[in-house]
């Protein structure tokens, strides 16, 4: 057991902090470090930087364009990411299409696709839940139905993440609506341009647009944007969403977010003192900081085994990094609230205009509180992730 | 980065797991409590036929040479069978000092006793005032010739009830809470003047209350700086905590195993329990923090080696927490889930649960760990 990292790890972290110090745009951080929504122009321009470098699709095999980085690697370049911080690459394209399709697409379906995904050519969205469908995901009833060379799709999506600048989705389908209700499911890829799509926005509870619905009436779609076998969709769906792991943890995020807790705590002065020397503020950091600490090391024991072991199946361990990852975020965007008090309260009806720059800091300290409730919602909820615990940790 | 055991390491894991398997089921435990003095000789000597009395001593001194890792393996292999015998004062606590403070004659006159199982040690420390302050020391030690006078009172001294040696803390100069002035000496148990008051702990296991009344001891009896002992006494105490941490995760390990195994057993309402939710949910919490626990223990083993003395301290610190957090929550639950039967002495799940408990309050509990982890500024 050796917690250090080789002379060759350590070196390759300060290559990427420096590529980020060097490349990543100065406005993009700040926003990042307030918690601001970011353009999409601001994304793209980033991703593309990253790309350029040839870091855009770093985990993926490197015929298709990845760096063929260990594990440990992966694990040192995703925390420097986050704690800089910079935007993560789009994971609907790079982490949950993109390896569906050079796992089990066709060569000219990864021709098509991967380069554009790499370059957010194409900005992809995730075409998963339906209103009726949230935990319980194999209930969907969005269907696809085979007239001649094409998909007749029909049917409602829900919580699609910015989907307003999505160009392409990825989108399980009923093809066999006779079939048990695993088994009759397709994956299928289209066009956000096409017609009979509506995206209609969701405001999300910090004032936010995030997430949409997507409305499908008699889209017509190609037959061959159909991924792997037809009905095999549910298997490739399992695929995507055990291939997020240890990322999910989101180490890097809440290192940074605890660097700005202290900083302001620091700065801000409760009972005539700064908050950060308020005991039971104090208590409740250290805590939070204990419990990240120990996260960090369960993901690196992750981390670990997948270098000696490969990444086969999906290590139920990640399920512990989910729950504690979102706690540990919620956490910190709580005690964020907790330092600036009062001041949480008034609505920044500038958005990001930058007008009220006195402001600045505490602006979107709120909406990020109420806007952080969702990590232990999304990707699977915190109960399902106990319930996988159970079954396939536990044998319960 | 590596979380692998060595070839070696993966050795003494069986070879500790298969001897405790055998020799260190629940029934058997309840007969050695019953032997004089609460504990196993038998099981000791077998502890020392296999080296492990001898592990963390350098092999010039007689021992193995062996690391944290080491420690670590045994103590989580003797968390997991409840093991009662005074491993962590005889070797962890008494074994530190002499490896980190004792001269080569102290060595030479107390080691191959530890190593071959002949004597145990006991580290006479907390008193009434004290509580986890370790400089925190009334007792005092004065010049008296070559050597010193002892007198005070020490309590809740682990296996100090049996122990042939007592390693005590007193105080050769200063104030009772000045951090130099502490010194640390080697007192026989039989010495004139020490009278020990012995009794069973909460957890199965025994401890005494030890007055010292002009106990004289000699020059040679004293580890290290008489005059500045505390930075001795904290890194064998940090060790301590440390192998504390390890038994606490082999305690949870083995309490989570216990409660699965009982849920998936136990029928109500013609099924078993295990197949309800808000059972499963439990399990999983607790699995949740068995693994936080687990890589805390494993920090803190790492953390040993760390350079920085105020990294190295915090980093066990932080693992304290993590550990007394963990393990009240999965003992405590280990008994809800139990229901009625975890209530009783018969189960052994409350055995687990009680050892867990008494963890905590050893050598600085959650709280007083948080306050050092956020005096020192946090870990980020």
């Amino acid at each position: 057991m050796d917690l250090a990292f080789t002379k060759e790890e350590q070196a390759f972290r300060e290559e990427v902090r420096q590529f980020f110090r060097d490349n990543v745009p100065p406005e993009t951080r700040r926003k990042m470090i307030e918690g601001r929504h970011l353009s999409k122009d601001e994304m793209v321009t980033w991703w593309r930087i990253l790309n350029k470098k040839g870091w855009g699709v770093s985990h993926w095999p490197e015929e298709y364009g990845g760096t063929g980085w260990s594990s440990v690697q992966h694990y040192i370049f995703n925390e420097e990411l986050q704690a800089y911080p910079a935007p993560q690459p789009l994971a609907f394209g790079v982490s949950m299409v993109g390896p569906v399709i050079y796992t089990f697409g066709n060569e000219e379906q990864k021709k098509k696709y991967l380069p554009r995904i790499a370059n957010v050519d194409d900005w992809w969205c995730q075409g998963f839940s339906e209103p009726g469908s949230g935990s319980d995901l194999a209930s969907l009833k969005t269907k696809a139905e085979r007239r001649g060379d094409k998909w007749i799709i029909n049917g409602q999506k829900t919580w699609t993440t910015l989907a307003q600048h999505a160009d392409m989705i990825f989108c399980l389908c009923r093809t066999d609506p006779s079939a048990k209700k695993q088994m009759g499911i397709s994956f299928i890829v289209f066009s956000m341009k096409s017609k009979g799509v509506t995206v209609r926005p969701i405001q999300t509870i910090d004032g936010g647009r995030e997430v949409n619905e997507v409305f499908f009436d008699d889209v017509e779609v190609p037959y061959e944007n159909l991924i792997g076998e037809e009905n095999k969709g549910w298997d490739y769906a399992k695929f995507l969403l055990g291939n997020e792991r240890t990322g999910i943890a989101r180490v890097g995020v809440s290192k940074e977010r605890i660097r700005r807790i202290k900083e302001l705590a620091a700065k801000v002065e409760s009972g005539g003192r700064p908050v950060l020397e308020d005991p039971s503020f104090r208590e409740k950091l250290t805590a939070c900081e204990v419990e990240l600490k120990a996260l960090e090391l369960t993901q690196l024991r992750v981390v670990a085994d997948e270098g000696k072991h490969g990444k086969g199946k999906p290590n139920p361990a990640s399920s512990v990094l989910k729950i504690k990852g979102s706690e540990i975020q919620q956490t910190t965007t709580e005690l964020l609230m907790e330092v600036i008090g009062p001041f949480a309260a008034p609505y920044d009806v500038h958005g990001d205009d930058d007008s009220n720059e006195t402001m600045d800091w505490t602006a979107q300290i709120a909406p990020s509180y109420f806007n952080n409730r969702k990590v232990s919602i999304y990707g699977g909820s915190n109960e399902i992730q106990r319930n996988i615990i159970a079954k396939a940790v536990l044998g319960l | 980065m590596d979380f692998d055991l060595t070839e070696e390491q993966r050795l003494l894991k069986d070879s500790i797991d298969g001897l405790l398997a055998d020799a260190y089921d629940f029934d058997k435990r309840k007969l050695y409590m019953k032997e004089k003095g609460g504990w196993s000789k038998a099981i000791w000597s077998k502890l020392a036929e296999q080296g492990l009395l001898g592990l963390p001593f350098s092999e010039e001194d007689g021992g193995f040479g062996a690391g944290g890792v080491e420690t670590m393996i045994v103590m989580e292999a003797m968390g997991r069978a409840l093991v009662l015998e005074p491993y962590l004062a005889t070797v962890v606590l008494a074994g530190g000092f002499l490896r980190h403070g004792g001269s080569a004659a102290q060595k030479a006159a107390h080691l191959p006793g530890i190593i071959d199982g002949s004597k145990t040690f006991a580290f006479a420390q907390l008193e009434k005032q004290s509580r986890y302050d370790l400089f925190d020391v009334a007792t005092s030690a004065k010049k008296k010739g070559d050597g010193y006078v002892i007198d005070g009172e020490k309590f809740v001294v682990l296996n100090g009830e049996n122990a042939d040696t007592l390693i005590v803390t007193a105080r050769t100069a200063g104030g009772q809470r000045d951090k130099s002035g502490i010194g640390v000496f080697i007192v026989p148990a039989g010495a004139k003047g020490v009278t020990r008051k012995g009794y069973p702990t909460q957890d199965g296991l025994h401890a005494a209350d030890i007055s010292f009344t002009g106990v004289e001891v000699g020059a040679d009896s004293v580890i290290g700086d008489p005059a500045n002992g505390l930075p001795l006494i904290e890194r064998v105490v940090d060790e301590a905590r440390i192998a504390l941490c390890a038994e606490a995760v082999g305690l949870m390990d083995e309490s989570l195993k216990t409660t699965v195994e009982h849920i998936k057993t136990r029928k109500q309402f013609g099924v078993a329990i295990g197949s309800f939710q808000s059972l499963q949910h439990r399990a999983s919490d607790m699995f949740v923090a068995l693994e936080q626990a687990r890589s805390m223990s494993m920090f803190a083993t790492m953390a040993a080696e760390f350079d920085d003395a105020k990294e190295r301290a915090t980093s066990i610190a932080a693992a304290k927490v993590q550990i007394g957090k963990s393990g009240k929550f999965v003992g405590q639950q280990s008994i809800q889930l139990h229901g009625g039967i975890g209530m009783t002495m018969e189960a052994k799940i409350g055995h687990y649960f009680k050892r867990l408990t008494m963890i905590e309050t050893t050598f600085g509990d959650t709280d007083y760990h948080m306050r050092r982890v956020s005096e020192a500024g946090g870990l980020i």
